[in-house]
């Protein structure tokens, strides 16, 4: 079943949002069968304008194990957020 | 069955009925698998195509209502008719069988329902056009999804392709009544309201035949065809479905969600 029905991952892009989002999973024979039926759980209720399907062992992903030395040396760092600065009131929303 | 109706077929009634019989017996069908299908993706998939048909066949119904003019509902159509009232293609109730029977099911219906509801959307007759506008986007995505299959099934393992091959000769012979007009469905081409359906039947065959060709299947060539569905001569296979699709109604009549 594996092989013949890999794992795929599906991004949609929704009717107000620039980038496409992970929204799940899906097994499917290949790409084509894998777009229609991302789009037939994925896109029921008029979710998406836009759907992306990629192969879940083409995704090279971080290792949990690893979050500590990845993850946590950012937390320091609160320079980093532009949390600095007085936004004058006429700029209004940034 | 006390409240079996009669309906007054006038000719727009009667064409109206025939297509929604068509759309709620097919969606039916494809309902049968909800929970049953070889997986959960083609199981939300044929689901979602039973609703486009069953959405389909419920403003239809309401439109021949309308056209009737004794204040009927969708519902008195769908659960109040016995077999013999029903004007359904003889396809379209055919058993599902495997999930190759089906998707080929679907792949000959899909394929003439497709043709059919786009040239209806220039239909003189304003319901029924704008019924064919949604429609057809339906029908060409059941046309993709089916055709894909088809020619994965065909032309994958000798098992698949040898159960696609056998429901490909065993349904061949319910095409013929897809293209099937009486003298009153003539009056309405005649009219602007109806589409000529035998204008249809060689696009459809060569639509068909494109998609069987990929999948190394031979298109049958047409013999001797079944009919009766458009005049309520069904197989044996209706009244079962019907006995499923009616039998709340008929226990606890307008019973409501």
């Amino acid at each position: 079943m594996k092989d013949v029905f890999p794992l795929w991952e599906v991004f949609i892009r929704s009717r107000n949002g620039l980038a496409h989002k992970h929204v799940g999973s899906l097994h499917a024979t290949d790409a084509t069968l894998a777009l229609q039926a991302a789009r037939d759980i994925y896109t029921r209720r008029g979710e998406g304008l836009s759907i992306w399907v990629v192969p879940s062992n083409a995704i090279t992903a971080s290792d949990p194990a690893d979050k500590e030395m990845m993850f946590e040396p950012t937390a320091s760092k609160i320079y980093r957020h532009p949390t600095f600065y007085d936004v004058p009131e006429e700029v209004g929303h940034m | 069955m006390a409240k079996t109706i009669r309906v007054n077929e006038t000719p727009l009634v009667l064409y109206t009925l025939r297509r929604a019989d068509d759309a709620l017996i097919l969606g039916h069908r494809l309902s049968e698998w909800c929970g049953h299908a070889p997986m959960m993706e083609e199981d939300m998939a044929l689901a979602n195509m039973a609703l486009d048909l069953i959405g389909q066949a419920r403003s239809l119904y309401t439109y021949a209502g309308e056209a009737e003019g004794g204040g009927r509902t969708e519902d008195d159509f769908a659960y109040w008719r016995d077999e013999r009232g029903y004007r359904n293609v003889l396809l379209v109730e055919q058993q599902n069988g495997d999930f190759a029977r089906t998707i080929l099911r679907q792949f000959l219906y899909a394929h003439f329902a497709d043709l059919y509801w786009r040239a209806m959307m220039a239909s003189k007759d304003a319901t029924l056009a704008a019924i064919a506008a949604k429609s057809e986007k339906e029908m060409a995505y059941h046309v993709r999804h089916a055709g894909e299959w088809v020619i994965r099934l065909g032309d994958g393992t000798a098992e698949s392709h040898a159960r696609i091959a056998a429901a490909l000769e065993d349904l061949w012979p319910y095409t013929g009544e897809l293209f099937e007009m009486d003298a009153s469905e003539k009056a309405l081409v005649d009219a602007g309201i109806a589409v000529d359906l035998s204008a249809l039947r060689e696009r459809w065959r060569a639509n068909v035949k494109a998609v069987l060709d990929e999948a190394t299947l031979t298109t049958p060539a047409d013999g001797w065809m079944q009919k009766g569905g458009r005049t309520g001569i069904h197989s044996e296979h209706l009244g079962h479905l019907l006995a499923e699709l009616q039998h709340v109604q008929h226990t606890i009549p307008g019973a409501v969600w």
